[in-house]
């Protein structure tokens, strides 16, 4: 069964998420559960230009598209001057057997058209052995600067046909860009796509930010600014960059907040008198509820997929270890136990783990555990590796990792939950603290 | 550089009357160079009545006095050095009453970033009691935690690490709200 090539990701995911899911289309399928056997061989024959106007945007779409997939460390792209069959025309029929000759198992094609700013993608995919087309035909409609956008779309269309799996490429990561000496950093939020693509900047570097959360459908961000002089909650809407503070009462700080699943609710962290402890506030009425209180320090909160739980890092055992309780509050249940000390814990969109920074033995580590804390597994290891952020499927994290030493810089990072395909993320100047949004519509 | 700092922001704050920002390093250097004693167009240069020497004055207080203290690997416990550096802080603030302080408590990079926030505010808390059960009036004290964000030395070895593990007392001319 040659076609059925079997990704082997991680150890650690059995159950309904290791179950291979059932193909709908044909036998092409990438299943992706433990251990990595081979990435399935793919071809991307530039994109057919319907104008001429259209050459340059169809060839750049095309090796994005090809760069996506390749990416993901899933799949290999097989180059062109290995081609038989050209395939210039997106309406002419695959010529199967020159594909089979080349051993490529998955084929995809695509037309685009400029007129003005606007720009139409075609795209159609095929399962070469099968000798038939993977899905139906999709057409994505968007603007020439925009080009990337329908690049990565016609990405994740392929990646989630082959895989049964929701893509990441359509996505975007909210930042923190970062300049200056350690010891008098200037820090902004940024925002670009996943890739490190089309960055812009979403405030100016005159007080200290940190830790953005993007809420669930990617419309706003919550951070922590020094604006007023005291580190408070901030509410920015991405898509005209206007902000606002949460209210904080004199004397308390206010930080680490994280949205509720629904975005009508942010859980945070709130000092006052040395004890820092969690609260919820509901955004449209201002109420506050008190979660925790314990004289111990509890941050980082996150919300399990279901909006029923929180999973958060306390000190109260004496070092900071990971807590589940319920969203409402109440007894917490310490899920880690390993050596050394966890912090920022982020439930996966799945469900069934928790991202984690661990340090221990003087080395930090990001790591995923399950959500009744068996079956952890350290994926980096540097001096300073720290803040995990799913991508929206739930199969990679972003995270930053820091250089020790004067000098010392920081970067974004991206690794597969199974600890495979560690890559830096382009971008220009030091990143830290990222938060992965959704896919986007 | 310590004390140009403490001059600049004390500089800022009177520049800048009832706004409070302990920010002191968003642009301050150069807030305090035009503000305060010494912007004066005077051909003779006058002699900063508010020198290191003269002990009603902020630099007094942060090099002689000593503007903070140190805390071991997670802790927010003062050491016996420790409260007798706060226990002169605390007679200088009784005796220079119309001065404020914001107290900032800080963590070395070895620990998350919001853990570290939240252990140097438990830090700087941990100071403004102390100075409170001294006898300094709480109104005249606030806290903030610049957790690992800021640190004072950029090496990272055990030592560096053990100076950034600290809660530093910050005069301030002025009300604080």
């Amino acid at each position: 069964m040659k076609r059925l090539l079997t990704i082997l990701l991680a150890a650690a995911l059995t159950g309904p998420l290791a179950a291979p899911v059932v193909a709908q289309d044909g036998p092409l399928r990438l299943t992706i559960t433990d251990g990595v056997i081979e990435p399935l061989p793919f071809a991307v024959p530039t994109f057919e230009a319907e104008n001429p106007e259209a050459a340059q945007v169809a060839a750049d779409i095309s090796r994005l598209v090809a760069g996506d997939l390749t990416g993901t460390g899933l799949f290999r792209e097989i180059p062109a001057s290995a081609f038989i069959a050209q395939e210039a025309s997106f309406s002419q029929p695959v010529s199967y057997p020159d594909w089979r000759a080349i051993n490529t198992q998955a084929l995809i094609k695509g037309s685009v058209a400029v007129s003005g700013q606007n720009l139409t993608v075609k795209f159609r995919l095929y399962d070469v052995f099968s000798g038939a087309e993977l899905g139906g035909g999709l057409q994505f409609a968007g603007t020439v600067p925009g080009w990337r956008r329908m690049a990565h779309k016609v990405a994740d269309a392929a990646y989630s046909r082959i895989t049964g799996e929701g893509g990441y490429f359509d996505s975007r990561v909210v930042f923190v860009s970062e300049a200056g000496p350690k010891d008098n950093r200037a820090k902004r939020l940024a925002i670009m796509d996943f890739d490190g693509a089309n960055l812009q900047f979403l405030t100016d570097s005159s007080a200290i930010v940190l830790a953005p959360r993007f809420s669930p459908t990617g419309d706003r961000v919550l951070y922590t600014s020094y604006e007023s002089g005291f580190p408070r909650i901030n509410v920015l809407d991405v898509a005209n960059v206007g902000r606002r503070q949460l209210t904080t009462a004199e004397g308390e700080m206010a930080f680490s907040p994280r949205f509720s699943r629904d975005g009508t609710q942010v859980i945070y962290s709130l000092s006052n008198g040395g004890n820092t402890d969690l609260y919820r506030t509901d955004l449209a009425s201002g109420a506050h509820t008190r979660l925790t209180s314990a004289p111990s320090i509890e941050t980082a909160p996150s919300f399990s997929p279901d909006g029923s739980q929180i999973v958060f890092e306390s000190d109260r055992s004496g070092s900071p270890q990971l807590y589940i309780m319920s969203a409402s509050g109440g007894e917490a249940q310490r899920i880690s136990f390993g050596e050394g000390r966890y912090g920022t814990p982020v439930w996966s969109p799945r469900g069934d783990q928790i991202a984690f920074t661990k340090q221990n033995a003087g080395r930090f580590h990001i790591g995923v555990m399950r959500t009744d804390g068996s079956e952890e597994r350290l994926l980096t290891a540097s001096p300073l590796d720290e803040g995990p952020t799913w991508s929206p499927n739930g199969r990679v994290i972003m995270f930053f990792r820091e250089t020790l030493g004067a000098g010392g810089t920081s970067a974004l990072y991206s690794v597969d939950a199974s600890g495979r395909n560690l890559q830096a993320v382009p971008i220009q100047g030091g990143a830290s603290d990222p938060t992965w949004g959704p896919l986007q519509p | 550089m310590v004390f140009l700092k403490k001059a600049a922001l004390v500089g800022l704050i009177l520049a800048t009357a009832a706004c409070t920002n302990p920010d002191r390093f968003g642009g301050a250097g150069g807030a305090g160079t035009g503000a305060g004693a010494n912007g004066g167009g005077s051909a003779v240069a006058p002699i900063a009545p508010t020198g290191a020497n003269d002990p009603r004055s902020p630099q007094y207080f942060s090099q002689t006095v000593g503007d903070r203290v140190l805390f071991v690997v997670d802790s927010s416990t003062l050491t016996p050095a420790g409260q007798q550096t706060l226990s002169g802080q605390a007679n200088w603030l009784k005796t220079n009453a119309d001065y404020q302080a914001i107290i900032e408590g800080h963590a070395d990079e070895q620990g998350t970033r919001e853990y570290n926030l939240a252990l140097g505010n438990r830090r700087a808390n941990a100071v403004r009691e102390y100075l409170v059960s001294q006898g300094v009036p709480s109104s005249r004290l606030r806290v903030i935690s610049y957790g690992k964000e800021r640190p004072i030395e950029v090496c990272s070895s055990a030592e560096c690490y053990a100076q950034n593990r600290r809660a530093v007392t910050v005069i301030a001319a002025g009300g604080l709200s």
